[in-house]
């Protein structure tokens, strides 16, 4: 799964190939190894021989949407996978991440924002889920003890902003999309009710954030759901 | 080439006018005889069952074989319509069913006896006029006739035979023939072909027919078919020398003028000047003249007939006014160069005549000059014209002034009988004068005449001495009262004259003056709506009826009535009006096209086409003269020219329009290959110049890269969000919003652009959620950001504010900034596409605002712009608010 010399092994998988030269360039220098793919059904193949650390794909593939690439890989893979789409494709994020991708990014995107979005989705799968404690700028999170500190004060959160936190955390870096959260903490019939999450949220900043209307960590994605910046 | 071998260009423009009528109208072919029985049916059903042998789409439109086993024999195997049942009084009848043909639409139709007259309630009268309607349509046409059913024969036959035709054919309708087979057959075949009961009476008695059939009536018959034939041979031929450049002889340029009065010698009068135009080969017209007295309803409905009869032979019919018949068709002769005129022997009295100064012929003779006078001498007819009638009061009942006239001579009398032993007889005459002069102010020519004479035989009777005697004793009474007897009928006469050309003067100037009114309300109009609205007015007054206007559709598909129409037509009535529209001529009411109509349809004729139809509606007692007629014309024209110079104007502004389309698309071209062009011109340069870049240039380079990417972004961005818009892809998902989130979301795409301004955002904490689509909201935010950095001064503040307004019903984002604002009549135009402000820097599309508009707009919301209290511009978008629902409780 890692690559010679340390190197994660990044596969790309996009139908054009100066985005895919492009990305080799910049992953190469950011010490990644890269792997090509220009369909959906080769990046697929290459997925399974390959077992790269993290893919990136394009939503807009010539012979199947990203979507279903996510989906087909889903049935046997957890291999993070960072979708790439154009702007005002908000449907095709969310109906991305709904079928099991972990992140996005528009184009056009910078290279620092790409590697920055690469170190999330790898480190959560060095880390795992069961850290006992994350500590973000002056919050800390204990899972075990079901505790969380602000500036070393003990914040009082209730079942829900606790269960809601504690979601963000464990996808830290990564969006989770409104559907996702409703679905974990009030069930699937909850779908449609994106106002508890406002509130909640709301709530989460005020008790979390040194400027619950500027927040640094609590972040929400316009349309796409919430992400928790560290 | 010679002035004598080129063809007249008038007589070649006709000709090519007509060949490319001919082209479109369907071509008629007419079955010529001499009379019933000789074959013309039979001929017709030959003809036709080769056409059906060659494949011809052909149906029988109408024949009757009047059960000739032969003829009937010959219609088996012909596709017949069927016809049309008509109740008329309680009789059936059946007649061509014009509707059906025209909508089936064959090559060819076969519609029998030219001449018959249609059931009443037809759409004409005539079926002539049908067959002219088929060949509009384009349809080819047999028919048949018979001579003595020609309009200009129909004299000669009946002063052959001595039966009166009444089924005529125009000689113009005659003349739409292309082609005349003449079924000719010897008298002697004929009379056999009658023994052997092979020819249709009709229900003429027998004797009648008898008569009708004998042997030289027969060539007499035959020999006029025959001439008919030749003659219009000879007349073709002529046609086609004035194309050929062979011509060498031109025609005289012969133009003849026939008065038509109401009399039933006009009617001849007309038939011979046509026969005579068409022998010299010239044109023809038939001249009314109205003077100031008025005809009565019979005398009117005659003049009118005859005028109809003169247009449908073929002549140009003017209607002038003037008291002096003589000198009024002198002056028309003049004016249309005409160069004989024909006029009907008179048969006023002498003494009427000598009145007058001479007969119309004799008055005629002396202005006449160049112009040759034929003297054409009546028939005596059962009817006499009274000349008399010449002299009849023209406006109330004759009786009526009559009775006045008894009552104030009554009255003066016994006056008189009480003054007259004190100031004498002679007095008495002068008050009698005065009286007869003072009269014919207020009556009628006869009237003054009988106040004239009684007055006289009163005063002698009861005055001059010896009394009560009519004898006149001393010699000088007897002078003063022949003296008394001129002067009162002369003064009489005088007035009344004087009286009539006032009354004349003031219609002609009544009708001048309608149309200056008309002219004047046209151009004073604005729209074509007003300018309808007030012709209509106009008419409705003038004609005291009822007016519509009916506006032909652009695409030619229908009439559409214009609102201000005062009269509303019926299903039937557009109809009338319908058809006026296609066929460019007068029908309804006082017409000979669907008479029965309740209007009067003119058609707005420019250059060959109808541009729309008047209709006037007067009431069923009243009736319209032909002066009328004859004004809703010029109305009819005048707003044809309106309705004209409108559609023009409306093409120009058409015009305008696309080239202004133009403009902007050409302004799109440039100003979007300017966008691309400068970022892209920047990447290259920053490219090429990195490989060799020193480290302190290559950062500069770097940014500069960024910020040219930055720009295309935003551009190529801007491009397609207006393109989602406008193909109405653009669905916003709407869902619970928080302004914090998305003012800080939109401020945090904007932070670079935004660094060169103070700035500041205020969103209440209290500001409920509210639905938006995010993504969208977020842009929009963003943008009146962007445009706001972009478009003010450098240091110049920029606020944001977020808030609810009191009812808590709309959430508001406004955007304010200092600097130059929006002129007030620019802030509409604002949120158009390519739009861009007058105080806008070079660059940028113009797009920005009207995609903001856009996704604000698909969102249920309104942006709105305002003016900052301390100078600039304010932009606020409205988003309607409602509260969400509860949130589980823990």
């Amino acid at each position: 799964m890692i690559a010679a010399a340390g190197h994660p092994l990044v596969l790309v998988v996009d139908d054009e190939l100066q985005i895919r030269r492009l990305m080799r360039l910049a992953l190469d220098g950011a010490g990644y190894s890269v792997v090509e793919a220009e369909t959906g059904g080769l990046g697929l193949a290459q997925a399974a021989a390959r077992k790269p650390a993290v893919i990136i794909l394009d939503v807009g593939l010539p012979d199947m949407s990203g979507i279903e690439v996510v989906r087909k890989l889903r049935e046997w893979s957890q291999v993070p996978v960072l979708v790439v789409t154009v702007l005002a494709g908000e449907a095709d994020k969310v109906a991305a991440l709904d079928a099991g991708a972990d992140d996005y990014l528009t184009k056009p995107f910078g290279t620092a924002e790409l590697a920055a979005r690469l170190r999330a989705l790898l480190r959560r799968t060095h880390d795992g889920e069961e850290t006992p404690s994350v500590k973000f700028g002056e919050i800390e999170v204990n899972f075990a003890a079901r505790l969380v500190r602000r500036a070393g004060a003990e914040v009082k959160l209730t079942a829900k902003e606790y269960e809601f936190l504690r979601l963000l955390v464990a996808h830290r870096g990564k969006v989770i999309t409104h559907r996702h959260i409703l679905r974990e903490l009030w069930g699937p019939k909850a779908e449609g009710n994106s106002h508890y999450l406002r509130v909640h949220m709301t709530h989460l900043r005020q008790k979390l954030e040194s400027d619950p209307h500027r927040p640094r960590h609590l972040r929400t994605e316009s349309g796409i759901g919430f992400r928790l910046v560290e | 080439m010679s002035e004598t071998s080129r063809p007249d260009p008038d007589a070649l423009l006709a000709s090519l006018k007509r060949d490319e009528q001919r082209a479109q109208r369907g071509r008629l072919k007419v079955f010529f005889g001499m009379c019933p029985g000789v074959g013309k049916t039979y001929a017709m059903l030959r003809a036709a069952q080769q056409e059906l042998r060659d494949g011809v789409d052909l149906v029988v439109g109408i024949v009757e074989t009047h059960k000739r086993a032969e003829t009937e024999a010959l219609l088996t195997g012909l596709p017949l319509m069927p016809r049309k049942e008509i109740e008329h009084r309680g009789i059936r009848v059946t007649e061509m069913d014009l509707e059906a043909i025209l909508a089936r639409k064959p090559r060819l139709v076969l519609v029998d006896e030219f001449a018959h007259t249609n059931a009443p309630g037809s759409r004409h009268p005539k079926r002539y006029q049908d067959v002219v309607e088929l060949l509009d349509a384009g349809l080819d046409v047999y028919t048949t006739l018979n001579v003595q059913h020609i309009e200009s024969r129909a004299d000669a036959v009946r002063q052959i035979t001595g039966a009166t035709v009444h089924e005529t054919v125009p000689d113009s309708v005659f003349e739409l023939a292309d082609q005349i087979e003449l079924i000719d057959l010897t008298p002697e075949a004929l009379r056999e072909r009658l023994a052997d009961g092979k020819v249709y009476l009709g229900d003429r008695a027998n004797t009648a027919a008898e008569n009708f059939f004998k042997d030289t009536h027969l060539t007499a018959l035959r020999e006029l078919a025959l001439r008919f034939v030749a003659e219009r041979v000879d007349k073709r031929l002529r046609e086609l020398r004035a194309n050929s450049p062979l011509k060498t002889v031109w025609r005289s340029g012969e133009r003849l003028l026939v008065a038509v009065g109401p009399s039933p010698s006009s009617t001849q009068l007309v038939r011979w000047t046509r026969r005579m135009a068409a022998a010299q080969g010239a044109s023809w017209i038939a001249v009314s003249v109205e003077s100031s007295r008025t005809l009565d309803v019979e005398g009117q409905r005659r003049l009118e007939q005859n005028l109809a009869l003169a247009r449908e032979l073929g002549a140009e019919v003017v209607v002038t006014h003037d008291d002096d018949v003589a000198a009024a068709l002198v002056r028309v002769a003049l004016q249309n160069n005409a160069t004989q005129i024909v006029v009907g022997k008179s048969r006023s009295p002498r003494w009427l005549d000598a009145l007058r100064g001479g007969s119309l012929v004799d008055r005629l003779l002396r202005r006449s000059g160049p112009i040759d006078i034929y003297v054409v001498p009546a028939e005596r007819t059962a009817e006499k014209t009274l000349a008399w009638l010449d002299w009849r009061p023209v406006e109330r009942s004759p009786a009526h002034e009559y009775g006045e006239v008894a009552a104030w001579l009554a009255a003066l009398t016994l006056g008189c009988w009480f003054i007259a032993p004190r100031f004498g007889y002679l007095a008495v005459g002068m008050l009698y004068l005065l009286a007869v002069i003072a009269l014919s102010l207020r009556v009628g020519r006869g009237p003054v005449f009988a106040a004239g004479v009684v007055s006289a035989l009163t005063w002698n009777f009861l005055f001059i001495p010896p009394l009560f005697t009519f004898i006149i004793a001393k010699f000088e009474d007897g002078v003063m009262f022949a003296t008394y007897f001129i002067v009162a009928l002369i003064a009489g006469q005088l007035t009344a004259r004087i009286r009539a050309q006032e009354r004349h003067e003031r219609m002609r100037e009544d009708r001048a003056t309608a149309l200056f009114h008309l002219t004047q309300a046209l151009t004073a109009a604005r729209t074509l709506d007003d300018a309808v609205f007030a012709a209509l007015r106009q008419a409705d007054t003038l004609f005291a009826a009822q007016s519509a206007l009916l506006l032909g559709n652009d695409d030619h598909a229908g009439l559409t009535p214009h609102f201000a129409g005062s009269f509303l037509l019926s299903e039937k009535e557009m109809g009338v009006a319908d058809w006026v529209w296609r066929n460019r001529k007068n029908a309804g009411r006082f017409t000979d096209t669907l008479p029965s109509a309740e209007g009067f349809h003119v058609p707005l004729l420019r250059d060959d086409k109808a541009v729309g139809v008047l209709v006037i509606h007067v009431p069923r007692e009243a009736a319209l003269t032909l002066a009328q007629r004859d004004l809703a014309e010029s109305f009819a024209a005048q707003l044809a020219l309106l309705v004209e110079r409108e559609s023009l104007r409306a093409a120009g502004e058409r015009e305008k329009l696309l080239a202004e389309s133009e403009k902007l698309h050409r302004a799109l071209l440039d100003g979007v290959s300017h966008e691309l062009k400068t970022p892209l011109a920047v990447l290259t340069g920053a490219a090429e110049n990195l490989a060799t870049a020193d480290a302190a240039t290559r950062d500069g380079l770097t940014a500069e890269i960024v910020t040219a990417t930055r720009r295309l972004t935003r551009l190529v961005n801007n491009l397609l969000d207006q393109t989602r818009l406008e193909s109405g892809a653009l669905q916003p998902r709407l869902d619970w919003c928080d302004a914090h989130d998305l003012v800080n979301a939109a401020i945090d795409g904007v932070r670079d652009s935004l660094a060169g301004h103070p700035f500041e955002s205020v969103v209440p904490d209290e500001l409920p959620l509210f639905r938006a689509d995010a993504a969208l909201m977020e842009q929009v935010i963003a943008n009146l950001l962007l445009n706001a950095a972009l478009h003010t001064p450098a240091a110049t503040p920029i606020f944001l504010t977020a808030g609810i307004d009191g009812a808590r019903a709309r959430v508001f984002f406004t955007v304010a900034d200092q600097g130059p604002g929006f002129p007030l009549e620019m802030r509409e135009r604002l949120f158009q596409k390519f739009q861009r402000g007058d105080a806008a820097r070079a660059g940028g599309l113009g797009l920005g605002l009207s995609i903001i508009r856009g996704f604000v707009v698909a969102q249920g919301g309104e942006i709105v712009v305002g003016e900052n209290p301390g100078g600039g511009a304010v932009f606020t978008v409205y988003l309607p608010h409602t509260q969400h629902g509860s949130v589980p409780s823990e």
